[in-house]
């Protein structure tokens, strides 16, 4: 229970939210949910209600999932519970003294709480060429409706980095029919974030789906005609063709708001806990945050609907004054093709990791371990696989690399078998 | 169109209409129906919207895929009608379904 004395919230009280994500909309929903009934205030840059951003690089994009379906809430249900939306308006400057924003549309908005859920931006391609018609970003949804009527049978694309959105992205274009090329400096796929048995399965995958995967390139510069791209150009000269670009090298958080307003900020919003800044009476929550990850003892930030969703509930939690909410492990999940990847926990200290399964299979799962310690899974197909690791982490267990190897045992036996 | 019935662990009930195409679970979620998070909106990744299933309808609703069972076996509470209502399409056959949340979601 928070012992600032402006917490809880009154009824005469306002919450002001900057951010219209899943953060924010989560925090909305849980502070509704747990009694506040206060004002509530949503700021948020883009032209459309809160929504889910998984969808956007899979489902979405694909066709299979239609517009009205990505929203949290609909228009009503804001009417309903009493929140005023600005839509369309970003939050210029944060006076602390005076408890206001001053906004884009000339107005300032006080409030006697903040949330600050800015999000994340993807990172912008250094390179010549980037700003040509047809290079594309995926963050929004209006540039997944930017790209959707582009992304058609015989276009050639090409996606820069090989993460989990270009994947993604990767994986609809080839099943819609388009030519599809991914570039990627580093030596394999998803370095950045998982090991190479996974790297070399989803290379493999989309190999076979007749993706081009080319590892160790460098691309020197996009080059168009009156305007539109035409090709990309790598640093060893070759040139391919490109009708779409699709730019997917990572994400940055925005922060600058927050440390405009001189909040404490450290390659993202440093928050404690309770999703609280250095100023008590501020919140941050999801991308835009540097953490505590109290089951690995150490600060960091979560591209994730898991932190989005838990940080939302811990602000919530402690806007109204309610028992902290309890703390999952960091969860992710990838689709691609007819793969579902699940992981559990951040595998990226590792220092040894074993394979439970085949991956010829199409269903295994890697395990990660530091210091003898189960730390993360990555699972393929392999539901079991993610649940109990999840499990074990969460209540501090372990369990040793050469029970989980065998196959000949199943999870939920070996969960039962777990130590301390 | 079909009338969705939510009855929360304490038999508390809400019947919403409920439009064909639409999932049991987004329809709860979109409503504000409590103990149904939905944590992944609908991607079968969390199991946060597990329900059980009214008896007259177990049939109708089917039985869950590979990856929906995986992930029930590892629910709490789990009974033979235990569903993730993510992976339950409404359509008119559904008019007059009942699930009833489990209170571990509350």
């Amino acid at each position: 229970m928070p012992s600032d004395g402006h917490l809880p919230l009154k009824e005469t009280d306002t919450l002001l939210v900057i951010g219209g994500g899943q953060a924010a909309a989560q925090t909305i929903a849980s502070a509704r949910q747990w009694g506040f009934g206060g004002k509530i205030h949503l700021i948020g840059d883009e032209d459309a209600l809160p929504y889910q951003r998984p969808p956007l690089s899979k489902a979405y994009l694909k066709g299979e999932m239609t517009e009205d379906r990505l929203y949290f809430k609909p228009a009503d249900w804001y009417a309903e519970q009493n929140v005023e939306l600005s839509l369309g308006v970003r939050a210029e400057t944060i006076d602390r003294a005076t408890q206001t924003v001053r906004l884009s549309n000339g107005t300032t908005a006080s409030y006697d709480a903040l949330l600050l859920a800015t999000g994340s931006r993807p990172r912008a391609l250094p390179t010549a060429g980037a700003t040509l018609e047809g290079v594309h970003e995926l963050r929004d949804l209006r540039d997944v409706d930017g790209l959707k009527p582009v992304v058609t049978s015989g276009q050639n694309m090409v996606i820069v980095g090989a993460g989990y959105i270009g994947l993604e992205a990767a994986a609809v274009a080839r099943q819609l029919g388009a030519n599809v090329t991914v570039l990627e400096m580093a030596p394999r796929v998803l370095a950045r974030v998982t090991s190479p048995v996974m790297s070399e399965f989803y290379t493999k995958l989309h190999e076979d789906h007749g993706v081009k995967i080319l590892t160790d390139t460098r691309l020197e510069r996009l080059t168009g005609t009156d305007g539109t791209i035409r090709s990309a150009e790598l640093s060893d000269g070759t040139r391919i063709e490109a009708d779409i670009v699709l730019v997917g090298i990572g994400v940055l958080p925005n922060q600058e708001l927050a440390e405009a307003a001189g909040l404490d900020c450290e390659g993202g919003i440093l928050v404690d806990e309770d999703a609280r800044t250095s100023d008590e009476r501020i919140f941050a929550a999801g991308d835009c945050t540097i953490r505590p990850l109290v089951h690995y003892g150490r600060m960091g930030r979560l591209e994730s609907v898991h932190n989005a969703i838990e940080q939302g509930k811990l602000v919530a939690a402690a806007l109204v004054g309610r028992e902290r909410p309890k703390l999952d492990v960091p969860w992710f999940w990838s689709d691609q093709y007819e793969v579902k990847l699940q992981i559990a926990g951040l595998s990226n200290d590792y220092d040894d990791y074993i394979v439970r399964g085949e991956p010829d299979s199409g269903s295994f799962a890697v395990f990660y371990f530091r210091a003898g310690r189960l730390i993360a899974v990555d699972a393929v197909n392999a539901a079991p696989e993610f649940i109990v690791t999840k499990k074990l982490i969460i209540s501090g267990q372990t369990l040793a690399p050469a029970l989980l190897q065998d196959t000949s045992v199943s999870m939920k036996e070996l969960a039962a078998l777990a130590a301390a | 169109m079909a009338k969705i019935t939510y009855i929360d662990h304490e038999g508390t009930e809400r019947e919403i209409e409920a439009k064909n195409g639409e999932t049991v679970m987004e329809v709860a979620v979109k409503n504000g129906v409590p103990g149904i998070d939905a944590d992944c909106g609908g991607a079968c990744a969390c199991a946060t919207c597990h329900v059980y299933v009214d008896e007259a309808f177990v049939d109708k609703v089917g039985s869950p895929e590979a990856m929906e069972q995986s992930m029930l076996d590892f629910a709490e509470n789990v009974k033979p009608n235990s569903r993730l209502c993510c992976q339950i399409n409404v359509s008119d056959a559904l008019d007059g379904l009942k699930v009833t949340t489990p209170e571990s979601q509350h």
